[in-house]
């Protein structure tokens, strides 16, 4: 009980540094935003986003009933948008997952062991950091198939070359910290060591890249898709940019078709963006002090 | 009489390799070692205080490092309770390391600051898979931290290091130490970061598990005046060797080794003996470590040294009894 | 006239968590070529007392009340810029890691110009020359000014700052644990060269230290401060041999003494008093073994124990006459 008190006392001392910090306050809301939108939203706006929609439904300017206006195929705009930000986030999410997964597991263990092992992974890091990764994403996705699943492992592979860089320079120093020498001398064994004094002490730095690698996710998944690398079968605002291209949207003029989309993964890579500073500002145990 | 030696040193040697570059492997066809440790023996007894007193790269908390395995030896051997040391064997180490402990300088550093006190008083439990019940492992700490003077235990279960002053970081970790109990502690300048108030608390502390569990302690230090207070013998180290080791108030007060009688003198006393006196300082400097020195390590400093310091290394023998001298005049001084 | 004369100085840092009384109603004052040591354990406010007298103090902190004598000036009341004038010139420190504030990749003596340079309108040779002749006031050879810090061993690097402080001639130089870091035989080195310097050029010297016992060889007087507050001030002599306060008399203790009994001080029972909730009455009274209820109530006053020794102890004379 008590050590739940003293967590719970901790998130909330987190909380308070995290609210009285702007740049967290408005990243914090615009995503918490976006988050209900993809989880309630639906709810509220229970259009179907891949029915199409009658031929004088086409490409229709807002209006009180299609409130965004409507596609090429007829079908409600904001819908989409609504339905997207599921698709966006849930890749945003997962494919970051892997990221961070494999980085933090690749960093720990270059910088814990060194010597050999550093240099392979190292330089396996290096392969991947120096790659020009959309290619290589276009290529992955090709290959492999266009299918949600399919996009988000290729984005999870593709992330995690930079957290493996940082987590293994901070693994460096904190390997060299008197109290991991000290649970050596009690004879505690390299995992313990890397799970319970490593990692810990790697965590914050690996919270404030995954808001900043989430970022990049969604980016690159706008990207494939629009590039036509996407699950046709989703509706992702990559998708929605995509369709909008290709049917015209752009010279026919209909903002109301490429503008939401665009704006709206603008809205979450920034508001990414701005948590990923605001915490790397408040986790800066330099900056906070003793 | 030789079975309660707990530690023995035999001809410990710790040399680095010098950080190897492209310019040093061009120009410089042999490397030279930095030789941290250079030939250090000694014992100690069970019940015993032995202090290491040296300047900062004198190699002693090197030579602390080296017993407990945690930097490898280059040369000699460490025996503990008349077995030598088995680095190699892991099942061997892992009792080794729960009978040997090692208490470290600097209390904000040697604890995890994300850690809370239970976890980190019960860690070496943990490491080592001693107690199955949470009950079981609550109790050993709360004993652990009672013996560390810090009462109510309970009451510092959850907090953090940062919420503990120095002093009681300290005692946490002599707690963690304890809780194993081990015969044998190595103590790297425990006290050096604390306020001299409270400073005391924590060797006497140190002194009474001594003398309640007969632990051996190495005493790692670099104040003399610290040393003689609680140990019962001193080593002087001086560039990875001993020059002069014998009973505490012998070395204080009888000091033969040119070396241990200058840091004798210009020892700080709190009081006013020394008013105006001018301090009697060595000329020079410490040489670089990596530096080769064929004869006695002190030859550059010492006002004694002749032709045979420079060439020859001085062995330690015995002026009095107990009480080793590694100087080639040890019996005209 | 003193060549600096403290008076009620107050000292409190404006933080989060309230304000912070550092240096709470601080007098001393200090001759030429006199050398006072201010003594005390980490947190009392011995180095924000040497960083008011500087000017230096950082942005959370403010002087708010009393007086920095300096020949007569008061420091206090003086603009930032002509604080700037004064520092260095006037007063100068040398910190305790100030060794590690010297550009590694540049020469250390182009370093030392550089820095008289921004002070003296004089040419770079002129500055460079000046360099040499403080290199050998502190004991060093002339031609080492161009060498870079690194190949300087902890104790040269210290005394180049000391060079350093000495560049413009200061009136007043404070060695804020200038010793610490260094190893014995060094720090015997570097006090004697503030020794021999105070004496030559006549200068006031302040030096503060947790280590009462460094002083007793060093300095003229000494005063302990204890949570923001001087407990005791005096003659080194009446410090340690006519002790009246019942904090210096069980610091003393704490530091072994070879030509004394080899027994393991007491210590000081508990911690100093957290400085963000101040108690009423005598901030040592929780860790004193004379505490009576007066002390618990009553904020001590410094009295005269002695010519020129001054206590804040409601049983002062008590101590002084043994307990």
């Amino acid at each position: 009980m008590m050590r739940w008190n003293m967590k719970i006392k901790k998130l909330k001392e987190f909380l308070k540094i995290a609210l009285n910090n702007k740049m967290a306050l408005v990243g914090m809301v615009t995503l918490l935003f976006f988050i209900l939108l993809a989880i309630f939203g639906p709810i509220f706006f229970p259009f179907s986003t891949m029915e199409f929609g009658e031929v004088e439904d086409i490409l229709l300017p807002p209006s009180a009933e299609h409130l965004l206006g409507t596609d090429d195929m007829g079908r409600d705009i904001l819908a989409n948008l609504i339905s997207g930000a599921r698709i966006s986030l849930l890749i945003g999410g997962v494919a970051t997952a892997i990221s961070m997964g494999i980085g933090t597991l690749i960093g720990i263990m270059s910088g814990y062991f060194g010597k050999g092992i550093d240099n392979l992974l190292m330089r396996f890091t290096d392969f991947f950091l120096v790659i020009p990764w959309l290619p290589l994403m276009m290529v992955l996705a090709a290959i492999l198939g266009t299918s949600l699943w399919n996009i988000i492992f290729v984005i999870g592979i593709t992330g995690w070359a930079g957290t493996a860089r940082v987590v293994r320079s901070q693994t460096l120093s904190i390997k060299e910290r008197q109290f991991v020498e000290r649970t050596v001398s009690i004879g505690a064994s390299n995992t313990h060591i890397m799970v319970h004094h490593i990692l810990p002490n790697v965590f914050p730095l690996i919270f404030a890249n995954t808001v900043l690698v989430a970022a990049v996710a969604i980016v690159s998944e706008t990207t494939l898709s629009f590039l036509g690398l996407g699950d046709p079968a989703t509706a992702s605002w990559g998708m929605m940019l995509h369709y909008a291209f290709e049917s015209g949207a752009t010279s026919a003029r209909a903002y109301w078709y490429y503008l939401p989309p665009g704006i709206c993964v603008v809205m979450v890579v920034l508001s990414f963006t701005l948590l990923g500073y605001a915490f790397d500002e408040i986790l800066n145990p330099k900056l906070r002090g003793r | 009489m030789g079975d309660d030696i707990i530690v023995e040193v035999k001809d410990l040697k710790v040399h680095f390799e010098t950080k190897k570059s492209l310019a040093t492997d061009l120009f410089h066809k042999d490397k030279k070692p930095l030789k941290a440790v250079d030939g250090v023996s000694f014992q100690i007894r069970k019940g015993e205080i032995l202090s290491l007193v040296g300047e900062s790269g004198s190699g002693k908390t090197t030579t602390g490092k080296a017993i407990l395995q945690l930097v490898k030896p280059t040369g000699g051997q460490v025996f503990f309770h008349g077995e030598e040391i088995k680095s190699r064997d892991k099942y061997y180490m892992k009792g080794f390391r729960q009978k040997a402990q090692m208490i470290f300088q600097d209390p904000y550093q040697s604890v995890n600051p994300r850690n809370v006190v239970l976890d980190i008083v019960a860690e070496p439990l943990d490491v080592n898979g001693l107690v199955k019940t949470e009950e079981e492992r609550n109790e050993r700490v709360k004993i652990a931290l009672e013996q560390a003077g810090m009462i109510p235990a309970e009451e510092f279960y959850y907090r953090y290091p940062y919420e503990l002053s120095g002093g009681q970081r300290q005692r946490v970790v002599i707690a963690s130490s304890m809780i194993m109990e081990p015969d044998f502690i190595i103590a790297d300048e425990p006290v050096s970061m604390l306020d001299a108030s409270i400073r005391t608390g924590i060797l006497r502390l140190m002194m009474d598990l001594r003398d309640r569990k007969q632990l051996a302690y190495l005493f790692i230090t670099h104040d003399l005046s610290l040393a003689w207070l609680i140990s019962d013998r001193i080593a002087i180290m001086y560039l990875g060797k001993i020059m002069e080791i014998g009973e505490a108030d012998e070395i204080i007060h009888r000091g033969v080794h040119p070396y241990t009688k200058a840091l004798t003198e210009i020892m700080p006393t709190p009081g006013v003996n020394n008013r105006g006196k001018k301090r009697n300082v060595l000329p020079g400097e410490t040489p670089n470590p990596t530096e080769r020195i064929n004869g006695c390590k002190f030859f550059s400093r010492c006002y004694r040294a002749q032709e045979i310091c420079k060439n020859e290394n001085p062995d330690l023998c015995e002026v009095s009894p107990n009480h080793f001298v590694a100087c080639h005049f040890a019996r005209e001084l | 006239m003193a060549l600096l004369e403290v008076k009620h100085l107050k000292t409190y840092f404006d933080t989060l968590k309230g304000q912070y009384k550092a240096v709470d109603d601080v007098n001393f004052d200090l001759e030429y070529g006199e050398a006072l040591g201010l003594v005390g354990e980490s947190g009392c406010g011995k180095t924000t007392c040497a960083l008011s007298i500087a000017r230096l103090l950082p942005k959370e902190g403010k002087i708010y009340g009393g007086k920095i004598l300096l020949e007569g000036t008061d420091m206090v009341q003086l603009s930032d810029d002509q604080i700037r004038e004064k520092r260095w010139k006037d007063v100068s420190i040398v910190f305790q890691g100030a060794m590690n504030a010297l550009n590694p990749v540049m020469k250390v003596g182009d370093q030392i110009a550089e820095a008289i340079m921004l002070h003296e309108k004089i040419k770079k040779e002129d500055a460079l020359r000046r360099t040499e002749r403080l290199f050998e006031l502190v004991e060093m050879p002339a031609d080492r000014i161009r060498n870079y810090p690194h190949e300087f061993s902890g104790g040269m690097k210290q005394r180049a700052m000391i060079a350093m402080a000495l560049a413009c001639n200061p009136k007043i130089i404070i060695g804020d644990e200038p010793t610490t870091a260094l190893d014995v035989m060094v720090q015997a080195q570097i006090l004697n060269l503030l020794e021999k310097l105070r004496r030559e050029l006549n200068m006031g010297l302040i030096l503060i230290t947790h280590d009462l016992s460094i002083l007793g060889e060093t300095c003229d007087k000494i005063a302990v401060m204890y949570a923001g507050k001087i407990v005791e001030i005096g003659m080194v002599e009446d410090i340690f041999e006519r002790t009246a306060h019942p904090y210096t008399k069980r610091l003393i203790s704490c530091f072994p003494n070879i030509s004394k009994d080899k027994v393991i001080p007491a210590g000081i029972e508990g911690i100093p008093q957290n400085m963000l909730e101040p108690q009423p009455g005598c901030s040592f009274y929780p860790r004193c073994h004379l505490a009576t209820d007066l002390c618990k109530t009553e904020v001590p006053t410094s009295i005269e124990v002695g010519k020129k020794h001054f206590s804040a102890c409601h049983r002062a004379s008590e101590v002084l006459n043994g307990r």
